[in-house]
């Protein structure tokens, strides 16, 4: 161990013997920062390879000839070193006054005066003329991008955003053209940003020490001394990525990654980065709003609060308390999801409550809750980068989570060898191993051959099997059943590939699998998510850093929701509603005579009762149900036969034209609480202004009904309920307080308030539910399946520039230039077939219903497969999906239907 | 091209080590990089497109644009320099309308400069294909444009 420390002598000479201490294989530059010595730098970027291009941080060595970066050279035990000698600052000021030279820095005219690296440095080194005449010509800006300005002018080369792209978020857009005073930062054939391949994540603006890349939409709004800078959680997907609000005069000016914050590490997506300004859109809902006449009016929230409470008192005093039911928003607070499932349970005496886990990670919840006793991530993002090996299975990450792919695509720069198992070829298909492009629906039989092939070559992990698993001998016997060679034509792959898989898995421990909706959304959904958990207990992987199996969730907090006991049969913390000790226990901390002990039904059944008559009023919190469940026509024939709807969100939306009362809610930033991430981390989430008109916050809203029943809730904010109830009551969540995440967030379980948090679940094999259950499981296809009328199957998802049905990021600039309309995405052969060319319009039709939208005719996609997204309501899929369901979890066939698709003559 | 650049890639194992190899192959067979060409010598060679036009752009030996069925070259050496081989090469540019390595959009001639070709007692010279012009003035070059082949 002691080996590993090294001794430098710094500045011996200038100052007082200065002895430092470093660690073996660390850069000069790192030993001086780990001990506060300053040196200047330009091109050095913590998180990014050393590149030692701008000679600012060069030092003398004694016995070194020259003048040595020290961000290049490494240390080594007994180096006399120093930083701060005449002949360096001569050298330092030339570098200086040359890249001035060659450029065009005036700081009255640039964005970024005041947050400059290199005006701090020319002011430091006292740089005050422009001594060198150069041939340097300008080049004009590019303003192509919707979000990024170019101004190369203001270039120094450091290279910094070209390793931000290639090294750090791995897109590889952009790079150094040509050479010595002629080079320039280019893209591909030096084309405008907007017609290259950058997918707009802004790393390469946030790595940029000068005004060369600065983010379009911040111009003009405020500079770095007006601002003021407010740490939040992304309100996009489940990575749940740490940002910078960046605020002037309570209002976001832009947005920044949080460079030293889990899981993230400075990195955003397009999303997260410049998907902020929909809250200030005059589109918000600002007043309570009743519905009269068949017209909407305004109303004070007196008098909308007591016409919920009455209606919904009348309802449960004729029908029974399970006949209203309510879906809580994934996209908002903790705190509200547990307000609201409190408000059912204790004020409304049913448990008919759920969120929109329902129509995405249910079958994970319920799935890996069997096999392991805990049904989350078992991993964290952090460990996607340390992989040695990686399945990715139904999981288009770079898209649907872009910072989790940015992980990914590290992992395989690292030397990791990825599978993707995906019937496209999604982006992370280019950089795998292997891709395996399977049917859609035939994850089961596909999983099944490879657990075949695992133990008939004896290639699976026997101690760990016997030791920290049961039910070996029944998965045995099914997966029997499944040589590849009999699953070759269901998978659609050859049995020499399976085998070609399995073989690879089992060739590096641990390996890692990540899954997504491509597994959860198919009626045998839940199966599914056994098998991935099957396959890597068989391996042994489960419960080591590097491996596991791990789903990332769809939507910012729908773990959080989950956690929160928004479940018709859990209360907070993954607690039986039909188990007394939880009844007791809850009984008396929400100091109630009775709960409902019977689990309630899922949001399927609510919208189902709606129409017939068996819910007589529904509670639709932050959910924009009308376009996300599958087949609208018939979701809204249910929305509109429901006898009382409650809408409660930030916009009117397709759902809340159906809602007799909508309530005005406070959006993301403009409230404190907490959303939980994918990797079960609890961050926090903060206020930068209030909502707008009388808009309240959620938990205020759910209080205030509370007690129109009778009910005094004490907690009057997000630290409240969260400090003093959900934590309290809670296990998992326990040592999780809000002073204890005022920085990086906290990962349960988390039992106390000494404990760290945990990274990795179950660790080295002991599962929470004891020991492993394997599951013997039948492969079993989509409902439906394609035939002569409709002879694709349509297969849905998310894409990059968008989220959810784009209530959000429809109203955030740029956004809608990136991505404005939705396509079928189809084969080139299949376009032959039907004659259809690239960018034509098309019809396309299911039992269900058809759409019109353009043909993207693209090589990603395989024969006999189209693809479409949900996110604009014209071209939404949703028009055409199936409701059909998982049986155990209700989760929704989306990913697979039979459509047919015409060329519009 | 398809065909073509299979040829190439088939002389070569596909890894980063060989993109300049296989690059100098491209441009014998085609004259110039057309992009396309760059684009498939990024996958074979397992890297990003663009880092492809970096590593190419870094070379003045490549080529961009495809080359013009007639090459003019302006001389700007140190004699021809003197003698005002800067106006010859600006005119040149104007009636053009193209920057030193560059292609008419009509395909007829790609603009070179050379540092001394040997025909200093001419300066300012300037060479169309292979006829050597000297004693340039820039009255002169419309009619040598005009001139040259289609
Ligand atoms: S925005 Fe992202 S993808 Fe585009 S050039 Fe910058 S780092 Fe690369
Ligand atoms: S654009 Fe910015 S980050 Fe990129 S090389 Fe220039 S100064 Fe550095
Ligand atoms: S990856 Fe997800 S959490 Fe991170 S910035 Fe993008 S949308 Fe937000
Ligand atoms: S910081 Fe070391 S060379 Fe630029
Ligand atoms: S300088 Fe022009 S030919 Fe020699």
């Amino acid at each position: 161990m002691n080996n590993d420390i090294i001794s430098l002598t710094v500045n011996g000479k200038d100052f007082r013997e200065k002895k430092i201490q470093g660690k073996k294989g660390q850069t000069v530059l790192e030993v001086f920062r780990d001990n506060g010595i300053p040196v200047p730098t330009l091109c050095h970027h913590p998180k990014m390879p050393p590149y030692g291009g701008c000679r600012l941080c060069i030092v003398e060595i004694e016995n070194m000839r020259g003048l040595p970066p020290s961000c290049t050279t490494p240390a080594t035990d007994g180096m006399v070193i120093s930083t701060h000698t005449e002949r360096l600052a001569r050298v330092r000021k030339t570098v200086l006054e040359l890249l001035v030279a060659y450029g065009d820095h005036n700081c009255l005219f640039c964005e970024m005066n005041g947050n400059c690296e290199l005006q701090n440095l020319v002011y430091e080194h006292g740089v005050n003329t422009i001594r060198f005449k150069t041939d340097f010509v300008p080049r004009p800006k590019d303003e192509s991008n919707p979000m990024i300005i170019r101004d190369q002018n203001k270039c120094v080369l450091c290279g910094r955003c070209v390793r931000a792209c290639q090294n750090v978020q791995v897109n590889g857009v952009i790079d150094v053209a040509a050479r010595g005073s002629n080079s320039f930062i280019t893209t591909f054939n030096n084309t405008p940003l907007m017609d290259s391949n950058c997918v707009s994540c802004g790393e390469c603006v946030q790595s940029c020490p000068v005004g060369a890349l600065t983010e379009k939409k911040a111009n003009g709004l405020g500079r770095a001394w007006e601002t003021e800078k407010v740490r939040t959680t992304c309100t996009y997907c489940g990575v749940g990525c740490q940002q910078w609000l960046h605020v002037k005069d309570g209002r976001i000016t832009k947005v920044t990654g949080v460079e030293d914050g889990a899981p993230n590490k400075g990195r955003l997506c397009v999303k997260g980065r410049f998907g902020y300004e929909f809250i200030y859109s005059e589109d918000r809902l600002k007043t309570p709003i009743i519905k009269e006449n068949g017209g909407f009016r305004e109303a004070s929230w007196d008098e909308a609060l007591d016409l919920v409470a009455s209606k919904f008192k009348e309802i449960i005093a004729k029908h029974g308390p399970d006949a209203v039911a309510g879906t809580s928003s994934s996209r908002s607070i903790n705190e509200d999801s547990y307000q609201m499932q409190k408000l059912f349970r204790t004020a409304f005496g049913t448990n008919n409550i759920d969120n929109c886990a329902r129509v995405c990670h249910a079958p994970t919840v319920a799935g890996l809750a069997k096999s392991f006793g805990s049904g989350a991530m078992t991993n964290s993002f952090s460990d996607f980068a340390k992989a040695k090996m990686i399945l990715v299975i139904g999981c288009n990450a770079t898209e649907a989570h872009p910072v989790a792919g940015t992980y990914l695509k590290n992992a395989v720069a690292n030397g990791a060898e990825m599978i993707v198992a995906d019937p496209r070829r999604i982006e992370l298909a280019d950089l795998a191993a292997l891709h395996v492009p399977l049917k859609v629906g035939s994850d089961i039989a596909f999983l099944n051959a490879i657990m075949n092939v695992l133990i008939n070559e004896n290639l699976y992990d026997k101690e760990y099997v016997a030791s920290c698993t049961d039910g070996f001998e029944a998965l045995k016997a099914k997966v029997m059943e499944y040589p590849p060679e009999k699953v070759a034509d269901i998978v659609g792959v050859s049995a020499e590939m399976i085998r070609d898989v399995a073989r690879r898995m089992a060739s590096v421990k641990p390996a890692l699998l990540v899954y997504t909706l491509g597994i959860t959304e198919h009626t045998c959904g839940m199966n599914n998510v056994m098998s991935c958990a099957n396959v890597q207990m068989l391996l042994g992987n489960v419960g080591f850093e590097g491996g596991g199996v791990n789903p990332i969730r769809g939507q910012n907090n729908v773990q959080g929701a989950c956690d929160m006991g928004a479940l018709p049969n859990l209360f907070p913390g993954y607690q039986r509603v039909d188990d007394p000790k939880a009844q007791e226990k809850f009984k008396a901390a929400w100091k109630v005579k009775s709960l409902p002990d019977k689990p309630g039904i899922m949001l399927p059944e609510m919208l189902e009762g709606c129409a017939t008559g068996k819910i007589k009023a529904f509670y639709i919190f932050g959910e924009n149900l009308a376009n996300t469940e599958p087949d609208i026509k018939h979701v809204e024939h249910c929305l509109e036969s429901a006898e009382f709807l409650v809408c409660q969100d930030n916009f009117p939306t397709e759902t809340t034209r159906f809602a007799d009362v909508i309530f005005p809610a406070a959006a993301w930033s403009e409230d404190n609480g907490t959303f939980a991430s994918s990797e079960r981390r609890v961050s926090r989430v903060r206020t930068v202004s209030k909502a707008p008109g009388i808009a309240k916050p959620n938990w205020w809203i759910f209080r205030e009904l509370a007690r129109r029943f009778g009910q005094v809730w004490e907690s009057d904010s997000g630290k409240d309920l969260w400090d003093n109830e959900i934590s309290v009551l809670s296990p998992p969540f326990a040592g999780i307080k809000y002073s204890r995440i005022e920085e990086d967030g906290l990962q349960w379980p988390c039992p106390t308030e000494t404990h760290p948090g945990t990274p990795i679940m179950h660790k080295d094999g002991k599962f929470t539910c004891g020991r492993g259950q394997f599951q013997a499981i039948d492969w079993t296809p989509p409902a439906e399946v394609p035939d002569k009328e409709y002879p694709f199957v349509l297969c849905t998802g998310r894409r990059l520039y968008h989220y959810h049905t784009r209530t959000q990021t429809g109203r955030c600039e740029g956004l809608n230039v990136l991505l404005g309309e939705e396509t079928v995405d189809m084969s080139p052969q299949d376009a032959k077939k039907l004659n259809i060319e690239h960018g034509e319009f098309v019809r396309v039709r299911s039992r269900r219903g058809e759409v019109k939208v353009k043909a993207k005719v693209t090589d990603k996609m395989q024969e006999g497969n189209v693809w479409m997204a949900f996110h604009f309501r014209e071209g939404c899929a949703n028009w055409l999906t199936n409701p059909v369901f998982d049986l155990v979890t209700k989760t929704a066939e989306y990913k697979a239907c039979a459509v047919q698709v015409e060329k519009i003559v | 091209m398809r065909e073509k650049l299979q040829e190439v890639f088939a002389r070569h194992h596909g890894s980063r080590d060989a993109l300049i190899p296989v690059l100098q192959e491209i441009q014998g067979v085609f004259g110039y990089l057309p992009p396309e060409a760059m684009d498939a010598a990024a996958r074979f060679c397992r890297i990003s497109p663009v880092e492809v036009y970096g590593v190419a752009t870094f070379y003045a030996q490549f080529k961009f644009d495809p080359v013009g069925r007639n090459t003019i070259m302006v001389c700007q050496g140190t004699a021809c320099h003197v003698m005002g081989g800067a106006r010859i090469l600006e005119e040149v540019m104007n009636q053009l309308k193209v920057q030193p390595s560059q292609t008419t959009e009509d395909g007829r001639f790609t603009l070179e400069t050379v540092a001394c070709i040997g025909a200093c007692a001419l300066a300012p010279a300037m060479f169309v294909n292979k006829d050597t012009h000297g004693r340039m003035k820039p009255e002169k070059i419309a009619e040598i444009l005009n001139g040259a082949g289609n």
